[in-house]
This record gives C-alpha cells, sequence and structure tokens, in this order.
C-alpha cells in the first residue's frame, strides 16, 4: 500500500514534534526513518499508526485520506521497542490476539486461527516456544512474537518503533538481517525507526533522515551516504573530519590563503569543510595550505588511524583520518592535508 | 564445636545479612501482638466441652448472626470491587478539575471514626433523613434493617479496593491498549482481554482487604444496623452481647468460629491471588 504523509504538524505542548512533513512511500519498501532522539521519526510513525493525530496535514492510504480512521480500523501492524507483548497469555494466544478480536461475523474459525498462528510461529521459527509465557523468552525471541502477532491481522502496512533498540549488538545484528530476509519473502509495506544509522543503512531500501521535527534528507542508503545534502546529514551519517573555513568573494579560504576547493553556490561568510576520513590524503606541506602534524598512529592490520594537529590559529584542531600504508608516515612529522573528496556546507548560526 | 559452628555459619551466609535477627524479630512481634491473643482465645474456648461449643455455634441466634456478617461482607467487598475500580478507572486515566480532590476524598472512611460514620450513615438514611426520605415511598427502608448494614459495609470498604488498585493500573503500560488497537480490538476487547487480566491480582487484594475489614466492622454497623436477633444482628455484636453477659467462653466459641472462617476465605482469596500473578509474571 502507498503511504503519504502530506504537511503534518504536531506540537506537544511548547515542544513540536513535527514541522510540516511531507512523505510518500511506495508500496512494498522498507523504509527506514533516521534521526537523534527527538527528531520527531517516532511521531511520524505513529501518526501513520493512527496512534497520534496531527494537528495539521493528512495521512493518505493508497491516496484516500485517512486521517480520521482510529489505530483499529487502519490496519496497520505495530512493533513497539519494549515488545508490549501480553504477559498472561501464552505466545500461542498473543499471536491469535488479533484475529480473536474480530468481530463475530468476521472471525476466522478456530481451526483456521491455529494454522495461522502455527504458519506464523513457523515464520517467525519459534513454534516450539507456543505454550510459553512471554516472561520466559529472551528478548529477541519477544521481539520476534510481537512481529508474528503483528502479522497475523494481515497489516496493509508494517510499523516498527525501534524494533531492535532493546536488544544485545549480536542480536541485534541477526536480527535485522533476519527482517531484511523476511521483508524478501513478505513484501509488505514497512516503516522502521532507528536512531542507528547503520540499522537503516544496512536494512532499508529507503531512508528519511530527520532532525528537530523536520525531514533533511531522503534516499537510498548510498545517496545519504555518498551525497549527504545538509550538513546534519553529514555530521550524522558516517564520519566526518570538519574543518571550519571562510567563503569570501567566492573563494575558500583558510586563514586568509586561498584553497583550492569548489564553493560554486556558497555564500560569503563562514562555512564547514566535511571530508570522509578516507578521502583526505597526506601529502607534502607545499602542495597545500592546510598544514598539519602527526601526533600519533594507531591500529592494525587494515585500518590504521592517524591522529593530526591541523595547525588552527593557537590552538590546534586534531583530525583523525585513515593513515596510508604506503608512504609511512612518521609521528611528529610535518605534513600537507588534501582533500580527494569533499562537501561545504555554510555554518549554522 | 567451633570448627561446626563455622560450617553452619558459612552455609547459611548470604548476600543480604541480618537474617537472623529480622526473622527473630518478626517472629517475636507475630507472637506478641497476633499469635499470643488467638492463642489466648482458642484456649478460653477450651473450656467448653466439645457438646457445648457446638450447640452453641450451631444456635439459630450465632448462625444467623454469621450468615449476616460474612454474607454482607462479601456483597459488600463485590459491589466495593466494581465501583472501586470504576473509579480508579476515572482518577488515573483522566484529567479533569478537582480529580486530587477526589482522591483525597477517597480515604475519608479510613480515617473518620466508625461511629461518626455509623451515625451520619444512620441519620442520612433514617425515613426522615435526606436520602431515606427519598426511598421511603418506594418501600425501601435502609436504617436499621440488613440493607443499612450492607451500606455501612459498603462505605467503610470502598478505600481498601481503591488504594490497591490504583498504583497498578497507573503503572500498566499505555502501550498494551495501543497495540490491542491496533490488532483490531474494540476498547471492550482491550479492556477485557488486556487490561483487567493484568490488575486481575491487585483486584483480589482489594477485594480481600475490604472483606477482612468487613467482617470485623463493629463501629459503624451497629447504630445502623438495629441489631435485631436474628434479623439484624452482626456476628461482632453477638460476642459483645455475650461479654457483657459474662458468658466469655460463649463469646470467644463465636469469635473461634469467626477467625477460622475468616482465615479459609482469605486463605483461598490469597492463593487464587498467587496463581493468577503467576501467570501475569510468567516464571
Amino acid at each position: 500500500m502507498n503511504i503519504e504523509v502530506v504537511n503534518a504538524w504536531k506540537r506537544f505542548n511548547d515542544f513540536t514534534a513535527l514541522g510540516g512533513v511531507s512523505l510518500q512511500i511506495k508500496s512494498g519498501e522498507l523504509v527506514a526513518l533516521l534521526g537523534p532522539s527527538g527528531s520527531g521519526k517516532t511521531t511520524l510513525l505513529r501518526i501513520i499508526a493512527g496512534l497520534e493525530f496531527p494537528e495539521r496535514g493528512e495521512v493518505r492510504f493508497d491516496g484516500r485520506d485517512a486521517s480520521l480512521r482510529s489505530a483499529r480500523e487502519r490496519n496497520v501492524g505495530f512493533v513497539f521497542q519494549h515488545y508490549a507483548l501480553f504477559r498472561h497469555m501464552t505466545v500461542f494466544e498473543n499471536v491469535a490476539f488479533g484475529l480473536r478480536a474480530r468481530p463475530r461475523h468476521l472471525r476466522l474459525p478456530e481451526e483456521a486461527i491455529h494454522d495461522k498462528v502455527n504458519r506464523l510461529l513457523d515464520l517467525v521459527q519459534l513454534k516450539w516456544l507456543s505454550d510459553r509465557y512471554p516472561s520466559q523468552l529472551s528478548g529477541g525471541q519477544r521481539q520476534r512474537i510481537a512481529l508474528a502477532r503483528a502479522l497475523a491481522i494481515e497489516p496493509r502496512v508494517l510499523l516498527l518503533d525501534e524494533p531492535f533498540g532493546a536488544l544485545d549488538a549480536k542480536v541485534r545484528k541477526e536480527l535485522r538481517r533476519w527482517l531484511r530476509n523476511l521483508h524478501e519473502e513478505l513484501p509488505v509495506t514497512s516503516v522502521f525507526v532507528t536512531h542507528d544509522q547503520d540499522e537503516a543503512l544496512e536494512v532499508a531500501d529507503r531512508v528519511v533522515v530527520m532532525d528537530k521535527g523536520r525531514i533533511e534528507q531522503i534516499g537510498t542508503p548510498e545517496e545519504v551516504y555518498n551525497n549527504p545534502q545538509t550538513s546534519f546529514v553529514n555530521e550524522f551519517i558516517g564520519e566526518s573530519v570538519v574543518v571550519p573555513i571562510v567563503v569570501k568573494d567566492r573563494l575558500a579560504r583558510w586563514h586568509s590563503m586561498p584553497l583550492p576547493i569548489d564553493v560554486s553556490g556558497l555564500r560569503d561568510g563562514k562555512a564547514n569543510l566535511f571530508v570522509r576520513p578516507y578521502e583526505m590524503s597526506i601529502v607534502s606541506p607545499d602542495e597545500t595550505p592546510l598544514h598539519a602534524t602527526i601526533k600519533r598512529v594507531r591500529g592494525l592490520g587494515a585500518s590504521r588511524r592517524a591522529e593530526i594537529a591541523l595547525h588552527y590559529g593557537e590552538t590546534d584542531l586534531v583530525l583523525e583520518i585513515d593513515a596510508p600504508r604506503a608512504p609511512a608516515i612518521e609521528v611528529g612529522a610535518f605534513v600537507g592535508l588534501k582533500p580527494r573528496n569533499y562537501r561545504v556546507f555554510p555554518a549554522l548560526a | 564445636m567451633s570448627g561446626a559452628s563455622a560450617i553452619g555459619l558459612r552455609r547459611y551466609r548470604s548476600v543480604i545479612p541480618g537474617f537472623g535477627i529480622t526473622m527473630g524479630i518478626t517472629i517475636l512481634w507475630l507472637s506478641l501482638i497476633v499469635l499470643i491473643p488467638l492463642a489466648a482465645l482458642f484456649l478460653k474456648t477450651t473450656e467448653l466441652s466439645l457438646d457445648r461449643f457446638v450447640q452453641i455455634v450451631t444456635s439459630d441466634r450465632v448462625l444467623n448472626a454469621l450468615r449476616l456478617s460474612f454474607g454482607l461482607s462479601l456483597a459488600a467487598a463485590a459491589v466495593n470491587l466494581v465501583f472501586g475500580s470504576l473509579i480508579v478507572w476515572a482518577i488515573t486515566r483522566y484529567t479533569f478539575p478537582g480529580r486530587r480532590i477526589l482522591d483525597a476524598l477517597i480515604d475519608i472512611p479510613f480515617a473518620l471514626p466508625t461511629a461518626v460514620a455509623g451515625i451520619a450513615l444512620t441519620n442520612l438514611y433514617a425515613e426522615n433523613g435526606w436520602l431515606g426520605a427519598l426511598l421511603a415511598p418506594l418501600g425501601i427502608k435502609v436504617s436499621f434493617t440488613p440493607l443499612g448494614i450492607f451500606v455501612a459495609l459498603v462505605f467503610i470498604g470502598l478505600p481498601f479496593v481503591v488504594r490497591t488498585v490504583q498504583p497498578v493500573l497507573e503503572d500498566l503500560d499505555k502501550e498494551l491498549e495501543e497495540v490491542a488497537a491496533t490488532l483490531g480490538a474494540s476498547r471492550w476487547t482491550a479492556v477485557s482481554r488486556v487490561v483487567l487480566p493484568t490488575i486481575f491480582p491487585a483486584l483480589l487484594t482489594g477485594f480481600a482487604l475490604a472483606f477482612a475489614r468487613a467482617v470485623g466492622e463493629y463501629g459503624s454497623v451497629i447504630f445502623i444496623a438495629g441489631n435485631l436477633p436474628n434479623v439484624s444482628e452482626i456476628a461482632p455484636l453477638l460476642i459483645v452481647i455475650r461479654l457483657e453477659e459474662f458468658r466469655y467462653a460463649d463469646a470467644t466459641a463465636i469469635a473461634s468460629v469467626m477467625l477460622i472462617a475468616s482465615f479459609i476465605l482469605l486463605f483461598i482469596i490469597n492463593w487464587l491471588q498467587r496463581w493468577s500473578e503467576k501467570r501475569v509474571g510468567g516464571q
């Protein structure tokens, strides 16, 4: 099912959780809402679910306005971070809940409910736990049961709020691969909220990066990683070395010395130069005005990191970049830095 | 000797120290406050021969008093369970002006001297009282009838249900109801299949406390009851009457029966509560 959110606003007292968000999700897509806490990503998810209602704006399902429909009528599967399993019911009854809660004339016969629940428990590979109670399960198992319960109602859209947030690192990794595979098997339109960029970039077809109640960028994982559109996305996704520069007369300057980088389209004023740690080259000091001293080299094997002090006025700016294998660099050496690839954004404030 | 005690010490060593002293004080205290007086009660009862004991506790007047006490206490506790739960729902789920005042009002039956409550209710429900005057034309008499006892028992039992259920409902995860809604459950289904089973142990505790309080209630009931033998005479009153007649053994016989019956009922409720808690808690 296509989902469309049009200019949604939501405020909680003085706090603007969503400040005019518009988003389109295509049928069968797996979309991640990524952002720091307080960015409004959970509020957006809850608005799609009908658990929260926007003050302004619309939610459309397949082009039809669903804003006034309650969560009950929207036929969405919702999975909470802390599972929200019914403690007094067995795993089987938890999964069967949505099927049994239907009005009598729509309810499946008992046999069909059994078949369906068993099929779902097979799908999440936990059939052997069907008689247990939720408190007897591990976190990962609970979350898979919560997912099976949400899928039981054959939702038109599956919404997951930080689904792996409460799990330890190993289980997290397993589950997100598993979710990706599940989505390939069962292509329900899915939206999940996360603050973990690795999770978003690994699992999702498209990533929606949010900050302070607004969408910063929407794109495939490659797009948001390789081609960040805003200063925020640049800093939030992946690692970046940030060098403060000044733009004057359409030229980038580092301590009034011209820097050979492209700043077309930027107004005069302070700006930030963003470079990925692996996109910074160490060159001879004659080739560039960015002068630095190598402070430390860490790490072994494939990934070696160099801590480099960039000479910046009175104080030094310590950057961390990938150290090249060859030519070998020495601690204490005076070098020049040259970005092979970079992005420039005006400095905020 | 010292070696043996060292091994013994090691065996009972725990990360939470102080078992010996707390357990000692617990047993001493329970003995002084509860067990010794109760033992004295049963000891006094043994002054009676078994035949005499059976004769006393199966006399019509005693049986009627016990039936009245236990019957009305159970009924009052049941009514408190229903209306107490509704009150808890209203004051925990919604915010409205005056909610705090309402919340504070609930504790009044705790604090009010029971005699004051009894006299106030009696006057209110007497045939010329504010409420009694309204009920009289309908042929309903409250004061000086078993119905009056019931009203008094409901009054004193209410806070027990409210105060035990309130914290549990306040802690109830909002997400449980939200997830039920997304799964297509109606409000009624969500409440009956998700909320009620979760707070069930607390409801049982509230019921047990309200019941226990009602069985032992004396002060407020004697004013409103009318105290007609076989009709509106509660067991605690009958005990006092026997005491005033210096028939101490008779009084303790009735008390023993009340005690055993209460103990059995509370034990069953407690067991039910454990069982339901286990279900809710898993393990």
